[in-house]
Parts: C-alpha cells; structure tokens; sequence
C-alpha cells in the first residue's frame, strides 16, 4: 500500500511534513468547531438556570443540574408532540418501504414492458412540480387538511430514494440468480419476496434512515396543513419555543424565574429532541458510503 | 402489426405481476405529482372556490405581469439568487477539499472520529440548527456573548444574529457547519478508488505528497465534481423555504424574502385570493429552474462529447 511505503521506506521530504501538519490542523480545527457547539448546548442543558442566564457555562455544565429536563418532561405540548412524531416517523417509513420497495423492484428487472416509459414518469418529477399552492389544493379536497393522514400521504414516494433501491437491486443481485429462480418455477411475487428483498439488506437499511430522519425532521407540511395543536409534531412545537419564543406558563413563582428556566428548557429541549436520530446514527453509519455512492450512480 | 400485438399480449403475460407491483407508485405519483401540474393553470386564471380549478376564468398573464411589474420581482430574484451563488461558491469547494485533506490523514482512528464527528450536524433538523443559532448567537446567554465578555472584561456584545446585514453569512456559514462533513462522503468515495500503483508510479518518479494531491487525487475525482457541478448549477434559482422562512425576522426581511418564502405567504398566506398569484410565481420559479437544469446539461454534454450529461 502507498501508505504504507510513504511511512516505512521513505521519509517524509520536509513538504510533505508541512502538508501533512497544516492539513491535519484545518481539519482539527474544524472538527472543533462542529463539536464545540453541540458541547457547549449539551453542557447548558444540565447546568442550573441561573448559570445558563448569567452566561458562566462555557465549556463544561456549571453548577449540575437536571432542573431544564425535569421542565421538558413536564410540558405537557412536548410530550404530546414527541408522541405524534414517533406516530409519524413509525407509520410514514413503514409506508415508505412498501412503497419504495415496490417500485423499485419491477424498474430493476431486466426486459420488464414499459421501464422506460415508467421511469421517465418518475424522474420528470423531481425536476419540474405543480408548486404549493396547486398541492395545497388537492390535499385541501382530499381531505387531508387537518389529519394526521397529511403526514403520511403525500410524501409516500420519494424518487431519489427509489432511484436509489432500483440501483442497488439493479447492480447488486446477479441476473442468474433470476434465471436459475425463473426455471425452478418461481414467480415474480417469489423471487421479490424470497431473493430480492433478503439480498438488500443494506440499501433498505440506508433508505429507511433517509426517510426516517425526513419524517422525524419534517415541520412544513405540519405547518400548513395541521391547525389542530394535538396533532402537532415536535418540529412544530419546537418551532414555537426556540424560534418564536412562546413559552407556556411554567411551573415557577415569579416572571423572572420564569425567563431563566425558558432559556434552559431550550437546551435540554434541542437534546431531547435530536437524541433518538443519533442513537441510530452509529448502527447505519457503515452504509453511509455505500448509500451515497448508489445514488451518484446516474441512472 | 398482428405479430406485434401477439408479442406484446404474451410480453404482458408475462410481467404482469410486475405492472401490479407499479400499481401503488404509478397511482401515487399521477395523483400527488402529475395532478397538481395540471392545477397549475390557475396561474392564468382568477381562481374563485366555486369554479375551483377547472371552472375560474382565464384571465391570461395577468398575475406575472402583475409579478414582473412589482418591487418584489426584482427584490425575491436578487435575494434568491444572491444567497444561491454565495452558497455555491464557498459551499462546492470546501466538501472537496476536506475530503482530499481526510484523504491525507494518516492515523486512521483520528479519521473515523473526525468523520464520525463531521457528520452529525447532517441529520439536526433545520428547526433545531435555526433554534441553536438563535441561543447560541445571544449576546446574554448564548456562547457568542459569553465568550465576548471573557475577551474584553464584561462587556455585553452587539446583537448581530437579527442584524440584516449578518443574515446571509449567517445563512451560508451554518449550512457549511451542516454539510460539509457529510458533502465530502461522496468524493471520499471516489478517491478510495484511486489504485495505489498511481501513487507508487508517482513516488517513484520523485513526486512529493502535494504533487499526488494535485496530479493522482484530484483528476480521479474530477468526474464526480464536474457531476455535482451541474446539479448544484440546476438550481441556482431555489433557495430552500425551510431555513430561510425560519431564520426571517422583521429586521432583515429586505435580504431574506427569497421567491419560495414570497410563494408562501402570497399563495398560501391571504386566503383565496392569493391562490392564482401564489401559483404564478411559484411556475415561474419552476420553469426557470428547469430551463437552467436542461441548459446546464445540454453545454456539458456538448464539452464533453456526450459522456458526462446528466440525462
């Protein structure tokens, strides 16, 4: 390996010590400055509210305490909307799956009637749309102003993420795996069932990551579309307490303490928040090159 | 044509599982994505509830000249483009070359974890990224004033988050903390296809570690570049409505209000009325957008002979 050689048979020239050394640093430096924020909100999160208000946390939490998730846990609008995110991450990936799945499998198989013209059908529309007002129409005539089903519907497909499987299915299962199933007698329904969906394990895990952070990401739809505050997901309610700064009345004596314990509540509440897509993150990070790389593979 | 309608029954017969495999995505993608094409035409119509979509008058091109003839034409276009091309210009390069500086590191733990680490600002949602800089930008509880008040004994900082001139950086340098570990994934993966006999060949010839970066690694990746090059140029013309609506205060409304933040609250914000304008505007942002994706395209394909267009 040249990594090898450049360590072991040759030394370093005086330049490459350089390059190495500046590039090293540029890249500690940044990695700094990625890290050193989501510290220093973890840090305010568990410090008391009056450190957080007096600005003493600046690296690690000043005087401990649990005060700000105790105040999370108790608001009852951020529990309402973790529960209805959850609601609408589970159901809108599961959907997505079947959906995506189901497409993109009779795209990847060789001589099926008509894949071009599907495809095309497809992809023209991650190019060009209707726009949101044509789209707040039809929803507002389906009926899915107001419902939860808005959450799940019109963002059943995404394109990309099928392009993305159809790729994969294309690329990764041998097409005699398909010829040995066809003469053994085996149907379309069977070979998706019995070779294809066991042979994508890793695309399926990458896409359900994409969609399942889009959902529990998403505030936009619910934004338009959701009057009703008990179907409120958390973007939107997060939306209220850290960008608008409406807060409820907390369970404090006086305004001031009420203030104080508004800026706290915000950190604990930007981790409470963000906490369960990073427990996943270390599960599909293995796939992470190999889901990027499919979908620059043009199609 | 008898042969051929037999071939096509018996072509039928035999992926018709298949077609009921379509069924779902087909029925999907005709109702949420063609359908509302088709309801686009109220742009050249006055949309009333009673006439609905197919029943308003026409009314020609009134709503883009009404657009065109308005200050915020020139304002939504400016602002778009403007916050568009400062993104493109600091945020194409920068995921390059820290993947080409990643590509240098030597210890690979020390990789892994500046990967691990570079990623995760990727899956934080843009209300939490805005909501983040809103307190990590207070001049009284925020890190930025903490931080102020050690350097210079005490004394509380300028507000500069709600400052109009301070919102594009802002805007630009946040989305660069997001995405440039996770930008850079891509080219990682092109520059671990390099063959290590490049690099030998090269060592041999007596070329130092800056001279591979310039003539292995960097012509490897350079289809990939010139690839997302044209993608991102396809949509100089958009600027995202979530971070942007998110991030628009009273004070820098004149920079932020881009032409999807003024569809919004045009189509959407004043009720019936809005609907035939809202549209107009929106369909005039998606042609452009379309036109400059085929553009773009079309003069890659031309330079390079047909092998690096998109479609």
């Amino acid at each position: 390996m040249a990594k090898n050689i450049s360590r072991n048979a040759i030394k370093d020239s005086k330049s490459d010590k350089v390059l190495y050394f500046v590039s090293g640093t540029l890249l500690l430096l940044f990695t700094i400055t990625v890290i050193y924020p989501l510290i220093y909100i973890v840090s305010c999160s568990f410090s008391s509210a009056h450190a957080v208000n007096s600005g003493r946390v600046v690296l690690l939490p000043v005087d401990f305490s649990l005060t700000g998730y105790e105040a999370v846990f108790n608001y009852k609008r951020v529990l309402t909307g973790y529960g209805n995110t959850i609601f609408y991450t589970v159901f809108g990936t599961v959907l997505n799956l079947i959906i995506t799945l189901m497409t993109a499998y009779p795209l990847a198989m060789p001589g099926f009637q008509f894949k071009k013209g599907y495809s095309f059908l497809f992809t023209f529309t991650m190019f060009f749309s209707g726009g949101l007002v044509p789209a707040y129409l039809l929803n507002s005539s389906l009926g899915l102003v107001n419902s939860p089903w808005v959450m799940l519907i019109p963002g059943m497909l995404s394109v990309y993420n099928m392009i993305v499987t159809r790729t994969f299915i294309q690329n990764s299962i041998p097409v005699e795996l398909l010829e040995a199933s066809q003469i053994d007698g085996c149907s379309w329904f069977g070979y998706f069932f019995k070779i294809v969906l066991p042979l994508s394990k890793a695309v399926i895990a990458v896409i359900t990551l994409y969609y399942a952070v889009g959902h529990w990401n998403a505030y936009f739809n619910a934004m338009i579309y959701l009057n009703d505050r008990h179907l409120h997901p958390l973007q939107l309610v997060l939306r209220e307490i850290l960008v608008e700064n409406s807060i409820e009345a907390l369970d404090v004596a006086t305004e001031d303490a009420q203030a104080s314990l508004a800026e706290l509540l915000k950190y604990a509440l930007i981790i409470v928040s963000t906490v369960p897509i990073l427990c996943v993150y270390p599960f599909v990070q293995k796939y992470f090159m190999k889901g990027v790389m499919i979908g620059s593979v043009k199609g | 044509m008898h042969v051929k309608k037999h071939a096509f029954v018996k072509n039928f017969k035999r992926c018709w599982q298949l077609h009921l495999f379509m069924l779902l995505g087909v029925a999907y993608i005709l109702i949420f994505a063609y359908y509302p094409m088709a309801g686009v035409q109220i742009a050249f119509k006055d949309y009333t509830p009673a006439g609905g979509i197919w029943g308003s008058p026409w009314v020609g091109l009134k709503h883009f000249n009404k657009y065109f003839n308005s200050m915020y034409f020139e304002r939504t276009v400016f602002n778009t483009l403007r916050i568009s091309i400062y993104s493109i210009v600091v945020g194409f390069p920068l995921p390059i070359i820290f993947a080409l500086m990643l590509n240098l590191m030597r210890n690979q733990k020390l990789k892994k974890f500046i990967q691990t680490v570079t990623y995760i600002p990727h899956f934080i949602s843009v209300v939490v990224l805005v909501g983040m800089m809103m307190q990590l930008f207070s001049p009284v509880v925020g890190l930025y004033g903490s931080l102020y008040r050690i350097f210079t004994d005490g004394v509380y900082p300028p507000d500069i988050y709600s400052k109009s001139h301070a919102f594009i950086h802002i805007y630009v340098w946040s989305g660069v903390w997001q995405e440039l570990g996770w930008g850079s994934i891509i080219y990682l993966a092109a520059l671990s296809g390099v063959s290590p006999e490049l690099h030998e060949a090269a060592m041999i010839d007596g070329a130092s570690r800056w001279k591979r970066v310039w003539h292995v690694d960097l012509p490897a990746i350079l289809p990939t570049v010139a690839i997302m090059l044209i993608m991102r140029s396809g949509s100089v013309m958009s600027v995202g409505f979530e971070k942007t609506y998110l991030m628009q205060n009273g004070m820098n409304l004149s920079v932020s209000e881009v032409i999807t933040t003024y569809v919004y609250k045009q189509g959407l914000g004043k009720g019936v009325r809005g609907f035939s304008f809202g549209s107009a505007v929106g369909l005039f942002n998606s042609v452009v957008n379309f036109a400059m994706l085929v553009l773009v395209n079309t003069v890659t394909k031309k330079l390079s002979d047909g092998n690096s267009g998109l479609f």
